[in-house]
């Protein structure tokens, strides 16, 4: 069984949208994806359930053996453990400083600080910020702010690491910065990347795995793809 | 140790959320304070009416006389009878012998014996002293042994001890009645109060369910913060509670009406009705906040 295995998966949303359609495919561990398609194809619908943001309506979604329509909403947090989650908007905590943001993701896991403290530092030197550890996120530029999420999203160092359009709020410059650490993240760590975007040049330059998708209908699986416009798919 | 940190940053996070919003909280506060003292004053009144009431019952005996002419088997009957209605048990009848009572009566006072002695048959009637169960049916119970046969007459006392303890009970269901409404006010200011809270940490609950927080320590300090301002709101009670009644034992030697009921013993009285305050502002505090969480914070 691959990590990722998406059977004849359907989502519709309570008014009636249909987001995700008939949607079969398989993501081994250690791959780089990218799932592209226009705004509004169900890029992000698609993504929400491999975090059990949302349930499949029909068909089957397994992340790394989970069974995500299976999962009850208190065993939620087991599957959030295991995978990290990176957003356009980066969602940091103004009031916390970096290290602090940063240290929130074991915090909340109940870790002691004796043990957080190693593993925060190391992820934040990762994404190469340790030097701004105590700086607050208004602080930061954009790229700075995202690449805190990253070592967020990390530190627990997951076997997935799923990221719904982190260079949508960058410049070219910083989104290939950011492209620098997601792809080191996926060489040295292993950790399996699915990358929601719907940018070609980042797409273009990467040549990784690209999964279309338009209309909630899946158009196109290329190993090493290139962003191609599929019109009225 | 690991629960020992969730919970030493629970009750950090609640109190600085108290603060937050402290306009709410104090409403909060203010509510279940008064919500308790009225609390404690019912529980203060009502101990205390128990406790006399439980004395003034003594004196609330039905006095049953018999006809002159009863044997002893219609006696037993009577007295069967009698322990066969709803409000009686039958080791709350007390049989009184009419000689028995005129061999008192003479070795009481002088003028009685000389009275007695003059008469040939002896005036006194046989009688049953019958307490009852529930003083509240005293009237209707009297009314059911005089229509027993060879019952020449059944009374009970003055009817002030009857009336003290129906106008008291009348006062216990009401104050029963505002207390539980105040409660319900308390526990929805409570509620709303902790509502703002979730609110206003939205983010915070999103990023810790993103990061894997599992939904108990989400929940926990939402329901810590009702419990602290439920705890808080029972200070004041139970300190007016402890001074207060002890100040009005002090004052009143210990008995109301005139000497005649006597007050509770201050302690540990006092430290009980304290308790029960803390626990009922805890109890209502967390209510509310677990309403609060059921609705407002979707996980
Ligand atoms: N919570 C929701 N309720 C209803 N419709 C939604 C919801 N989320 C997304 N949609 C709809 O589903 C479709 C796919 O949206 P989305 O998955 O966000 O696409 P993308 O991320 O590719 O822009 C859109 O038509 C959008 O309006
Ligand atoms: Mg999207």
């Amino acid at each position: 069984m691959k990590f990722i295995e998406i059977k004849n998966c359907y989502k519709v949303y309570p008014n009636g949208v249909t987001a995700i359609a008939d949607l079969t495919l398989s993501i081994s561990k250690g791959d780089f994806v990218f799932i592209i398609g226009h705004s509004g194809s169900g890029k992000s619908s698609f993504i929400k359930m491999l975090y059990r943001e949302e349930k499949p309506t029909k068909g089957s979604v397994i992340v790394g053996g989970i069974n995500i329509s299976k999962l009850k909403n208190r065993n939620v947090y087991k599957l959030r453990r295991k995978l990290g989650i990176v957003f356009q908007d980066f969602k940091l905590l103004p009031k916390l400083t970096v290290y602090e943001n940063v240290a929130f993701a074991l915090e909340a896991q109940g870790l002691k600080s004796s043990e957080i403290k190693p593993k925060v530092i190391k992820a934040l030197d990762r994404v190469g910020l340790k030097e701004k550890i105590r700086s607050f996120p208004n602080q930061l530029s954009g790229g700075e702010q995202q690449r805190v999420c990253i070592a967020r999203a990390i530190v627990n160092e997951p076997k997935l690491l799923i990221c719904d359009e982190p260079t949508g709020n960058l410049d070219p410059e910083t989104s290939k910065e950011i492209m620098k650490v997601i792809d080191s993240i996926n060489k040295e760590m292993g950790t399996t990347i699915i990358m929601a975007t719907h940018d070609k040049e980042i797409v273009n330059r990467m040549k990784k795995r690209v999964i279309t998708i338009e209309n909630g209908v899946l158009v196109s699986d290329d190993a090493k793809g290139r962003y191609v416009a599929h019109e009225n798919a | 140790m690991r629960m020992l940190r969730i919970l030493k940053r629970n009750i950090r996070d609640a109190f600085k959320s108290v603060f937050r919003n402290f306009s709410l909280s104090i409403a909060s506060i203010t509510c279940s304070t008064i919500t308790l003292i009225l609390v404690a004053i019912a529980l203060v009144v009502s101990g205390n009416v128990n406790n006399a009431t439980s004395e003034l019952k003594k004196d609330l005996t039905i006095e049953v006389f018999l006809n002159l002419d009863v044997t002893q088997s219609d006696i037993e009957h009577i007295k069967t009878q009698i322990s066969n209605l709803p409000n009686v048990k039958p080791e709350n009848i007390n049989y009184i012998n009419a000689d028995v009572w005129k061999s008192e009566l003479i070795k009481e006072s002088a003028d009685i014996e000389a009275i007695l002695t003059t008469l040939d048959t002896n005036p006194l009637r046989n009688s049953f002293e019958v307490s009852v169960d529930d003083v509240n049916e005293l009237s209707e119970t009297t009314q059911n042994i005089k229509k027993i046969n060879g019952v020449f007459d059944a009374k009970y006392g003055e009817g002030k001890a009857e009336n003290f303890i129906k106008i008291f009970d009348v006062i216990e269901k009401v104050t029963i009645i505002i207390v539980v409404a105040l409660i319900i006010v308390t526990a929805f200011l409570i509620s709303n109060t902790i509502k703002l809270t979730i609110f206003s940490r939205r983010n915070e609950i999103e990023i810790m369910r993103l990061v894997g927080t599992s939904n108990t320590v989400i929940r926990l300090p939402f329901l810590f913060e009702g419990f602290i301002l439920g705890i808080i709101g029972s200070i004041i009670p139970a300190l007016l509670t402890i001074y207060g009644y002890v100040l009005a034992y002090d004052k009143l030697g210990g008995y109301i009406y005139s000497n005649i009921i006597p007050l509770i013993k201050p302690f540990n009285f006092v430290l009980f009705v304290s308790l029960a305050l803390m626990v009922l502002g805890a109890l209502v505090g967390m209510f509310g906040s677990y309403r609060a969480v059921r609705k407002y914070l979707k996980i």
